[in-house]
């Protein structure tokens, strides 16, 4: 809930306010570089809501958004930082591969569900190591998460690499052989296919359904189940939870376990449903997009939905702005950082709108 | 607290780590154990000289981190920090090709500088005077950074030239410490006078019991008439110039060309050491030093071809080998007891 918010319309109201002022800062930008703002922002709009290929590529885009967003979400409840989305995200992504090239000939719908799980299993465990070995030995999560990464990224990379004859080193167990020299995986089998939402054009699949599902799913965990209570006060007053005869390492190694099927899930999805194989360097800057929209959602589920909503729309007009305005499209991550500054910091747009001194939207 | 240079156990691992790395190295040298190809690969002059490499700008973005973190800022914004400070030693650089090269190397140094000042202010000001969540405006950082270098980056300019090796009289004579430590460019020895002089202003000065006085208790610090908004502001802008550095030192005088999201998550590996060295400057120097040290090693098993193992897993080892370190020697740390609190004072109350 925002800090000057008593009501969820208040939240709201405030919310669509940081927006406007994020827009009218990033307009002020454009014009400082000479663009024309109108123009460009036209491009975005067309690009992301203009048309249903703009809804489809924006509903593409917060497909991992929401389901990593929920991931770091879940662990900031339980007092852990989790940077380790991107690795949880990898494992999440090569598990489900593992589990779509193999198994030909199963049920469809044993197949995919045998992925998902694969995925969400993968995950879990990477996101359960740094949360075991806090709860055990007292290591820092974000010491472990940021290792796990790169480990992940590079293991991940060694299970499609396509090895070296020359120095005799074998290829990984995933490698296509047919991409030669390319370091890719094989093709995972139709069954295994996460099937599209409206049909192959819009190239939307299941996967933002499910996202949806996961934040239902942690609202449901969060607000109405006693481990959701453990979590939470796990995470705002450990000595508290103690006393209070909760278990607090568990409490700790099942929020990152949870973190880490949710970032895991994300990477099945996004292979099962989009890419259909895996190629190293899969995902890019997930794991940090998903701080960014823990951080802007507040946590809290139907806020990292907004959040995703938001910024997948950013992100899949930016081309088109670009097409339409000669903008670059990298701008898109400094409106993004004015965004994220002016939710996060009510009190900067208090003063930035200011009419006098005492700007208080607290209503009535 | 108590207020010796050197406290906390993290601080002795640094020393015993760097020791044994000079004996060892001493003794691959002068004595037979240098016939085995095994620990020339581990302890020769190319390892050591790569793990300081490698050391240098994690050491710069922790002391940024223990700056910040000191006096009650939380710094996740390390990262991108460095990145506006690389980025700033580029069109520095580019932008005075045609001076003197020293005269424009030490320009480019000083605007990398003032660019990580620059962030640091913006993050001090986010999160001191508008009392945002510390974690939001260190990830706004990087976002910010990582836009603003994305979009402004020329990919055709060329940096031309950068620092060389400034061997210090007599000290570099010395036998194998001297070329490790004693024959190195300019910003290697910033960087390892900073950790000995933060180590000491720390435990030592005014300023240093201050620091820990506001990132331990602000509003006792508060009571006794240390303004403690202004101490933050102070520190966190100079951590953010420090963090410019480490990516300046990038620029200048590893690389010598920007890449786009050059810094590679090394701000991140900074923010780790800071918190397995304990918030100490010596320990996070041993934790940096571990780092490099660990990813020399992975070079030299990289080109030395000794193994048939496929090269990701000889890549794995420095993050396995700080995974064991952090969850077997170092267990449990503290962080600064006031470290993410925001501090609401009649000035910043809005």
């Amino acid at each position: 809930m925002h800090p000057y918010a008593r009501r969820w319309h208040q939240s709201l109201f405030l919310a669509s306010l940081a927006l406007i002022s994020a827009l009218a800062l990033g307009a002020a930008l454009m014009l400082w570089l000479g663009h024309n703002p109108a123009e460009a922002y036209r491009g975005l709009l067309q690009g992301s809501l203009g048309s249903a290929k703009g809804w489809a590529a924006t509903a593409r885009k917060m497909t991992p958004f929401i389901l990593t967003g929920l991931s770091v979400a879940v662990a900031f409840k339980a007092g852990l930082f989790n940077i380790g989305a991107a690795g949880q995200f990898l494992m999440g992504a090569i598990c489900a591969v593992w589990v779509g090239v193999n198994f030909e000939g199963a049920p469809a719908a044993w197949h995919l569900s045998g992925a998902l799980l694969a995925g969400l299993g993968g995950g879990l465990v990477w996101g359960a190591i740094p949360g075991l070995l806090k709860a055990s030995t007292g290591a820092h999560e974000v010491i472990t998460t940021i290792m796990l990464n790169y480990v992940a990224a590079l293991f991940t990379g060694w299970t499609v690499y396509a090895g070296s004859t020359q120095r005799n080193v074998a290829p990984g167990p995933l490698w296509d052989p047919a991409a030669q020299a390319i370091s890719e995986s094989r093709n995972v089998l139709a069954s295994a296919h996460l099937p599209w939402l409206f049909g192959p054009p819009y190239r939307v699949h299941y996967g933002i359904v499910l996202a949806f599902a996961a934040a239902l799913g942690m609202w449901w965990l969060m607000e109405k189940t006693t481990v959701g209570f453990e979590i939470k006060t796990v995470g705002q007053k450990p000595g508290a939870a103690r006393y209070a005869g909760m278990r607090v390492g568990w409490t700790t190694a099942l929020a990152m376990g949870l973190a880490g099927s949710l970032a895991g899930l994300a990477g099945a999805v996004e292979t099962l449903g989009l890419n259909h194989k895996f190629a190293p360097a899969f995902g890019g800057g997930v794991g940090f997009d998903g701080i960014t929209i823990a951080l802007l959602g507040q946590t809290h589920p139907l806020g990292i939905i907004v959040a995703s909503f938001l910024f997948g729309a950013l992100d899949a007009g930016a081309s088109r702005m670009q097409f339409e305005s000669g903008v670059s499209a990298d701008i898109i991550q400094i409106i993004q950082a004015i965004v994220l500054i002016c939710v996060a910091a009510p009190r900067l747009f208090a003063w930035l709108w200011r009419p006098g001194p005492s700007v208080r939207w607290t209503g009535a | 607290m108590s207020a010796s240079v050197l406290t906390r156990t993290t601080s002795w691992f640094a020393i015993a780590l760097s020791a044994l790395l000079l004996s060892c190295a001493f003794l691959v040298q002068f004595t037979g154990l240098g016939d085995f190809p095994w620990m020339r690969l581990l302890f020769g002059p190319s390892a050591l000289n790569f793990t300081l490499r490698a050391a240098v700008p994690l050491i710069l973005g922790a002391m940024s981190g223990i700056l910040c973190e000191r006096s009650g800022i939380v710094n996740i914004g390390i990262e991108g920090m460095m990145l506006a400070g690389a980025f700033a030693a580029f069109v520095a650089k580019t932008g005075t090709n045609q001076w003197p090269l020293a005269h424009s190397l030490l320009f480019s140094t000083g605007v990398t500088l003032l660019a990580g000042a620059a962030m640091g202010f913006l993050h001090a000001a986010l999160a001191i005077r508008f009392r945002m969540d510390q974690i939001i405006s260190g990830t706004a950082i990087i976002l910010l950074a990582q836009g603003i270098t994305a979009y402004f980056f020329d990919r055709d300019a060329v940096a031309e030239g950068k620092f060389g090796p400034a061997a210090l009289p007599g000290l570099a004579d010395l036998p194998v410490v001297g070329p490790l430590l004693f024959a190195k460019p300019p910003l290697t020895y910033a960087a390892l006078a900073l950790t000995f002089l933060l180590a000491f202003a720390l435990a030592r000065t005014r300023w240093g019991l201050r620091t820990r006085a506001v990132g331990e208790h602000p509003r006792a610090a508060d009571t006794m008439g240390v303004n403690v908004l202004r101490l933050r502001y102070l520190n966190v802008t100079l951590g953010g110039a420090v963090a410019g550095l480490g990516g300046g030192f990038l620029v200048l005088e590893a690389v010598g060309q920007f890449q786009e999201g050059m810094t590679a998550g090394r701000g991140f590996i900074a923010l780790a050491a800071v918190i397995f060295g304990n918030w100490h400057p010596f320990g996070a120097l041993g934790a940096a030093l571990l780092f490099g040290y660990a990813q020399a090693i992975q070079n030299e098993l990289l080109l030395a071809q000794i193994s048939t193992l496929p090269r990701q897993f000889i890549s794995m080892l420095p993050y396995l080998v700080t995974l064991a370190a952090v969850s077997g020697l170092v267990g449990r740390v503290r962080p600064p007891a006031a470290a993410g609190q925001p501090y609401a004072t009649e000035e910043n109350v809005a």
